[in-house]
């Protein structure tokens, strides 16, 4: 077997010559028939078509390195039914793949790097940047150079600095690592860290300014990732925020425990996917509008629920809170088995809009998706609108009524009944919005909303029960927190972190953050 | 705290109490024939299937928590949303002594580490597990811990005034935090598989006969013993100033007692009635695990109360018996079903049965 092999590589050597001698004034012709040689020959050609500046190479190389290239029995080497050397037709029979193995593979990712840091496309040349910067030679110097002088695009350019800093760092010149040493300390990358920590032991005339520039690496890095914690933590707060806002007006506000809140926010999050689905099927032009669609139907739809919970069953239990807790606990228990039944137990997708879609790199390179900054922004937006209603509008100013002295607002003519009914549909169609922002970053299954009933409660108590500022406070602290403490604890230990110090909180404050005072904080 | 049952309206040749002492007899007596008729031969008529003393074991025990939670939330108000996680804590100390007792016979045979330690890769026994190869040990721990953790939370709770509904949200987060944490795989208590394949308690191997026969007499003394306990506490005069702390507290400081003193007692010997009803629960199924601690099961035996009467200490153990009797029969043919019968069950109850299924017996409003 192996006989014959090794004499068709001698003859094809020989043959490779012959050609190569008659062709001496192109370059190109001369270098490429290596390709079709022994490994050796092979590395050596990648690397020279590499350093060319041909637009005939890339492809050559391209089609080695993806096993598409064939030697044709009289040694022409083939590529798509071209003949490379001269790029006229040529019939692949007969023709045998050339083989390669990983040393020739790892010079034709180099040279094809090369090659590409001049491509006129951009994502070809940031490939070609990632490549080069991971196959790290001395020898991409020159290429990197004369890349980085015409590279006009900011974003690349640093990839760009980047890899030529790396390739420094293993130039024969001291003075040119000692450049690549400065110019990677002024990046904010992993990668530029463990490139510089490679380079140490190789470089001990350069210790003390690579241990400087680990260090000005890591104080950015470790910048990034606070500011992106931070994001996290807020982004967190948002979601209990969103999932507080409407327990904080039923409880906070009318003292009704409602344990079927979390149903009623699943309720919500299968009333935007029912909106998507009718999109769908009836007008798939509205389908990009149907999340900002869902937001009505989601409100009006919850609120309905909720104020038919409380005109049908709670209104017969005021003033029996533990009784109600336990009642709405049944009803949230047949809520979730009912929808369980008619939907399916799976997880139903509801699509992000595309401009809710990807991420955002905030100045300092920590990146934020973007679903995320939606769901931010709506969940102040929903807190701004809620406390505008219970403010300013005439709804608003009954509730507050009902709230601080309920016989004398029905002396003062204000239909109580109503009244409570209103704000428990209030309340339950906030959570319905909840449902709609939880649509996007939670799977939306029949058990959504257990997770957030018990961390809802915890919100309204530790920001105080009656007090939608608090249930801002107390929504950012929690969710902050718990993500300042989870990279060193894990997510459950900060999640039993934050539960037993909200229980110690409330030690020191009983009626939470904001306690309301006077006549109402004795209701 | 007359108890009047129909037969109390025909001439009276028995008082109250009297028939309060018979049903209570034949109850005790109905369900100790229940273990004890199957040790009679095969093919007797008389004769009580297997199944049915494995789950009369288990609605027994289930009756035990139901008096705990009763005791807490009947008669102090107190309405503990995570007594699942004392009755669990109580399994688990149990379980602890049953991996202990499997020894060499466990699959990687290891002569002390239980199974899921040795799958870790951890070479000695972490030093809470210390102890729990002694019955008596693990038995007092089954009760003290699920007591001490009563006590803490009580204490905390109690001190601070967080009364009503707050205190509930406070125990289900605390059941929610210990689910959370008996999850992990490096607490040291079996992550989410938590302990099975018991092989023997004092002695006797778990899968005899004789053995389920007598956890399930064991189980029903216990209820017994905790019943006499309960029923005597609240008969006193600490009884009174309970249900007094109960419904109007602030008065109840006002004369010279301490509620949080009372409050604490009672939260503590309810904490550990679960603890006991959880360790006495653990041999009889062969498996405890963190789902134990979830927020529904505890909220679901707080309806068991509701529904046999909350404040009486027959209709905590009727509701636990009833309720589970039903799931048990509806479970078997329409497992969907058992959900809305039991969210209907919430809503019926507190809705048009306040008092419960006693409640319809009682002549008198209390």
């Amino acid at each position: 077997m192996r006989l014959p092999n090794l004499a068709a590589l001698v003859i094809a050597a020989i043959l490779v010559a012959a050609t190569g001698a008659a062709r001496a004034q192109d370059a190109f012709r001369d270098v490429l028939p290596g390709l079709g040689g022994g490994f050796n020959q092979q590395a050596e050609a990648a690397e020279r078509l590499g350093a060319s500046a041909d637009p005939r190479a890339l492809p050559a190389l391209r089609a080695l390195s993806e096993g598409l290239l064939l030697r044709a029995p009289g040694g022409a080497l083939i590529a798509d039914g071209l003949d490379l050397a001269t790029g006229a037709a040529a019939d692949p029979a007969g023709a045998e793949p050339v083989r390669i193995n990983n040393r020739v593979r790892a010079a034709l990712r180099g040279a094809m790097g090369r090659l590409q840091l001049v491509s006129p496309d951009r994502a070809e040349r940031a490939a070609a940047a990632e490549a080069v910067f991971r196959s790290r030679s001395a020898d991409n110097i020159a290429p990197l150079e004369v890349a980085l002088a015409r590279e006009a695009d900011p974003a690349l350019r640093a990839r760009l600095e980047l890899a030529l800093g790396a390739s420094r760092l293993i130039s024969p010149d001291p003075a040119a690592r000692a450049a690549g040493v400065a110019a990677l300390a002024a990046t904010d990358s992993a990668e530029a860290r463990s490139a510089l920590l490679e380079a140490r032991a190789a470089n001990p005339d350069l210790a003390a300014p690579i241990a400087a520039a680990v260090e000005a690496i890591d104080r950015r890095l470790a910048m990034r990732r606070y500011v992106e914690l931070g994001f996290q933590g807020l982004s967190l707060g948002s979601v209990l925020l969103l999932a507080a806002l409407g327990l904080a007006v039923t409880f906070g506000v009318m003292g009704v425990i409602n344990m079927a809140h979390g149903e009623i926010i699943m309720l919500g999050a299968y009333a935007t996917w029912g909106v998507q689905e009718l999109c769908r099927q009836h007008a798939p032009g509205l389908l990009p509008y149907a999340l900002p669609l869902a937001v009505p139907v989601a409100f009006l739809f919850t609120a309905a629920v909720g104020a038919a919970l409380e005109r049908g069953l709670i209104r017969h239990l005021y003033g029996r809170p533990l009784e109600t807790l336990l009642m709405t606990f049944g009803v949230g228990m047949m809520l979730q088995q009912s929808v369980r039944l008619l939907f399916g137990a799976q997880n139903r997708e509801v699509i992000s809009p595309a401009w809710m879609q990807g991420t955002l790199a905030l100045p300092g390179g920590a990146l934020v998706t973007q679903n995320r900054l939606w769901v931010i922004l709506f969940a102040l937006a929903v807190l701004g609108v809620a406390m505008a209603a219970i403010r300013l509008t005439r709804f608003g100013l009954e509730m507050r009524a009902v709230v601080q002295n309920r016989r004398i607002a029905a002396t003062q003519g204000i239909r109580t009944g109503r009244v409570d009914a209103m704000t428990f549909a209030f309340g339950s169609g906030i959570a319905g919005l909840a449902g709609v922002a939880l649509s996007q970053i939670d799977n939306v299954s029949p058990n959504l909303g257990t997770g957030y009933i018990i961390d809802s409660f915890m919100v309204v108590v530790f920001g105080g029960v009656g007090s939608l500022v608090g249930t801002l406070v107390g929504a950012v602290t929690l969710g902050v927190t718990n993500k300042l403490i989870e990279p060193w604890a894990g997510a459950v230990l900060a999640k039993i972190a934050v539960l037993v110090g909200i229980m110690l909180f409330i030690q020191r404050r009983p009626k939470g953050l904001f306690a309301l005072r006077g006549r109402a904080a004795d209701a | 705290m007359s108890l009047s049952l129909p037969g109390a309206d025909a001439p009276a040749r028995f008082t109250a109490a009297e028939w309060r002492r018979a049903v209570l007899l034949a109850a005790l007596a109905a369900m100790l024939a229940v273990p004890l008729l199957n040790l009679l031969p095969e093919g007797s008529a008389l004769r009580t299937s297997d199944f049915l003393v494995g789950l009369a074991g288990k609605w027994t025990c289930y009756a035990i928590l139901a008096l705990a939670i009763d005791l807490a939330w009947g008669y102090a108000g107190l309405l503990s949303l995570g007594h699942g996680a004392f009755f669990a804590l109580g399994g688990y100390a149990m379980g602890m002594h049953l991996m202990r007792l499997i020894g060499p016979r466990g699959v990687y045979g290891h002569p002390v580490l239980p199974d899921f330690m040795v799958f870790l890769g951890w070479t000695e026994l972490p030093w809470y597990w210390w102890g729990f190869g002694s019955f008596p040990f693990a038995m007092l721990m089954a009760l003290l811990v699920p007591g001490l953790l009563a006590g803490i939370v009580g204490w905390l709770s109690f001190r601070s005034r967080i009364t009503g509904v707050y205190f509930s949200i406070l125990t289900q987060a605390m059941t929610y935090a210990l689910m959370l944490a008996f999850f992990r795989n490096d607490m040291g208590f079996g992550g989410n598989n938590g302990f099975t394949d018991f092989k023997e308690l004092l002695g006797m191997p778990l899968s005899a006969r004789g053995t389920r026969v007598a956890l399930c007499v064991a189980s029903v003394l216990a209820l017994a013993g905790s019943y006499w306990l309960c029923a005597r506490m609240t008969a006193t005069k600490f009884g009174r100033v309970l249900i007094a702390v109960r419904d109007a507290e602030s008065r109840v400081r006002f004369l010279g007692y301490s509620p949080t003193a009372v409050k604490l007692l009672v939260f503590v010997l309810s904490g550990m009635l679960a603890g006991l009803a959880g360790a006495l629960y653990v041999p009889q199924v062969g498996i405890i695990n963190p789902g134990e601690f979830a927020p529904g099961a505890s909220i679901e035996a707080v309806v068991w109360v509701a529904v046999g009467g909350r404040g009486t200490l027959f209709g905590a153990a009727l509701g636990a018996i009833s309720v589970n009797a039903v799931k048990t029969w509806l479970t078997s043919f329409a497992p969907d079903l058992w959900l809305f019968a039991l969210g209907g069950l919430f809503v019926a109850v507190t809705l048009f049965l306040p008092r419960g299924l006693v409640g319809l017996v009682r002549r008198a409003p209390q």
